[in-house]
């Protein structure tokens, strides 16, 4: 099985690109590697093999439920591309 | 004296003597930016009124005592400083200035280092080479016409060009180990989980850790110490006691064992570089220890593994910048969706794109558990190499890169060379081991880079090493002629 234009469109919606069509023929060229990483990794059997999702042993980690400083509201909307007043502006989403 | 020379250790003698006060030192490292950073550029933002500030705030307070107080140092730009704009190389985040500092920004805040600026990296840490920055690349100070290696290219060619008297950078696949081996510096990639990653902008979260890169192993002990140690910001860093790396620093490795894979040595590697290896070897036998030829037999596994696990993390640790809450929005939108894929594609450079779209497919629907959980078990089996290893070996050898620093803008038409470049530096990320990067040569005037591979949380044999090696030999005190 190969990628297509048509795999490459769906995943570039996921990942909220716009792609140029040469770009999508240089994704779609990408992503077929992907199966050629996989064709590598399934020369090995792991069927009983435990994957790593953590290479050093780490217990779970809790701390207390306590109130502590947050971020200044101020500091927080400092970097806004687009506010007003204490909120983050962005394009109406719910139809009138 | 030239000051900027100096290493941190020489620097601190002099504050505590008061030979010297951080305000010269400070100028002095500002006089050398200003003389030869137009050839380097290795710096991306410039913070002089500040540091000069806080070197005088430093003399004024008159305490030494800590080994890093009142000393200049450069911050890779993906690791935020409050205050100071952090652009992690891209237009999307051109104009971010972080409300706060990362762990690693605070510590060496509290002891009193002065932040000199950023320093220029590819995009996102995606890269080796600094020429991905989407602003400008870095050059090579043995050799300007040259690229400085990356992503933490800045970083490294700043201290190689003692611009710097010691720099932060990060390490994902490599990217502070082969720009030191490209540079003649030293840099360290410790344990994942050593040094905490909060505040560091992130690309692949399970395999990133920061690390020092300085002028001498003794520098990069001390910076190790200052950094070190277990974060409540971080879940992920290890609650375990850290040792003062110092006393590491003997030149003493009678009886130890060392392990030379033979996965790194073969084709696709430099003969020189080979040749340096072997004979940083030798050296070590001469001092007492012992070599012989291993294997780790899932070592090109770990390359294709990491191929799908750095993507597919970078994919969702990307997802943040929408042009909501900080960076750069697109201009003209129609609807939030629009917003989100405007400002997307307008922010992201080429190869950041590229992994997002890799990383997107591999954990699309379906599609996990036969990609990224496959390459995650695969994984298990690269640690257990290493672990095997490890139980009859001290340390493992192996070089950093299969070439010298290759020219700007050639790109390496040799697709062995290219698996080769990678290969030699991945595994120890995908296995979270800690790695150290040394000067063990020259090739055509270029730096060749020795790197030791140690045990989980076993810096100080490492560090050790790498100390024998350095007062064993001399090729760190060769400096670029810039």
């Amino acid at each position: 099985m190969r990628i297509t234009k048509e795999t490459v469109e769906h995943v570039a919606n996921l990942a909220r690109l716009y792609l140029s069509e040469e770009e999508k023929a240089e994704m779609t060229e990408k992503l077929n590697s992907i199966l050629d990483y996989m064709e590598k990794l399934n020369e090995l059997d792991t069927s009983q093999v435990q994957p790593t999702a953590h290479v050093i042993p780490i217990k779970n980690v809790f701390r207390e439920d306590r109130i502590w400083e947050s971020l200044p509201l101020k500091e927080t909307l400092k970097n806004a591309p687009d506010r007003d007043e204490n909120f983050f502006r962005v394009p109406r989403i719910i139809e009138e | 004296m030239e000051l900027h020379k100096l290493t941190i250790h020489e620097s601190h003698e002099l504050l505590k003597k008061k030979e010297i006060s951080s305000e010269e030192l400070t100028k002095a490292l500002f006089e050398r930016i200003k003389n030869v950073d137009d050839k380097i550029k290795a710096y991306i933002t410039l913070d002089e009124e500040r540091a000069l500030l806080k070197s005088r705030e430093v003399d004024k307070k008159g305490d030494f005592s800590n080994p890093l107080t009142g000393i200049p140092a450069a911050i890779k730009d993906n690791i935020c400083t409050k205050d100071l704009k952090t652009t992690c190389s891209s237009k999307i985040l051109a104009n971010f200035i972080p409300p706060y500092d990362a762990t690693v920004s605070a510590r060496l805040k509290t002891g009193d280092v002065v932040f000199l600026g950023k320093t220029n990296m590819d995009e996102f840490a995606m890269g080796s080479s600094t020429e991905n920055s989407a602003f400008f690349a870095t050059r090579n100070p043995w050799d300007t016409s040259r690229v400085p290696g990356g992503s933490s290219g800045g970083s490294a060619a700043a201290v190689a060009a003692d611009e710097c008297i010691f720099a932060i950078g990060s390490d994902t696949g490599g990217s502070i180990r082969q720009p030191a081996g490209y540079c003649g510096v030293v840099g360290m990639k410790p344990t994942y989980g050593r040094v905490s990653r909060f505040g560091l902008v992130a690309y692949a979260s399970s395999l990133d850790q920061i690390g020092p890169i300085t002028k001498d192993v003794t520098d990069c002990a001390l910076v190790l110490n200052a950094i070190a140690g277990h974060d409540k910001l971080d879940s992920t860093s290890a609650d375990i006691p850290v040792p003062d790396y110092t006393e590491s620093l003997k030149p003493d490795v009678t009886g130890m064992k060392i392990g030379i894979p033979k996965e790194y040595m073969g084709e696709g590697i430099d003969a020189e570089i080979r040749e340096a290896v072997l004979e940083a070897a030798k050296i070590f036998e001469k001092m007492g220890a012992s070599f012989e030829e291993i294997s780790l037999p899932h070592t090109e596994y770990a390359l294709w593994a990491y191929y799908i696990i750095a993507p597919a993390e970078a994919s969702s640790n990307l997802a943040r910048y929408d042009g909501i809450r900080y960076g750069v929005r697109a201009k003209d939108y129609d609807d939030l969706i629009d917003l989100y894929k405007k400002t997307r594609s307008e922010g992201f450079g080429a190869e950041v794109k590229r992994r997002i779209m890799l990383g997107t497919y591999a954990l699309s629907s379906g599609y996990y558990d036969a990609y990224y959980l496959k390459a995650q078990k695969v994984r298990t089996l690269v640690k257990r190499d290493f672990d095997e290893a490890f139980k009859k070996y001290d340390f493992i050898l192996v070089p950093i890169a299969p070439t010298i620093a290759f020219k700007i803008g050639e790109n390496t038409d040799d697709p062995l060379k290219m698996y080769m470049n990678d290969v030699c530096t991945i595994p120890v990320n995908m296995a979270g081991l800690p790695g150290i990067s040394l000067p063990c040569g020259f090739s055509q005037g270029m730096p060749i880079g020795l790197q030791i591979i140690g045990k989980p949380f076993d810096e100080p044999t490492i560090l050790r090493a790498a100390y024998a090696f350095e007062q064993a030999t001399d090729f760190h005190k060769n400096k670029p002629g810039i």
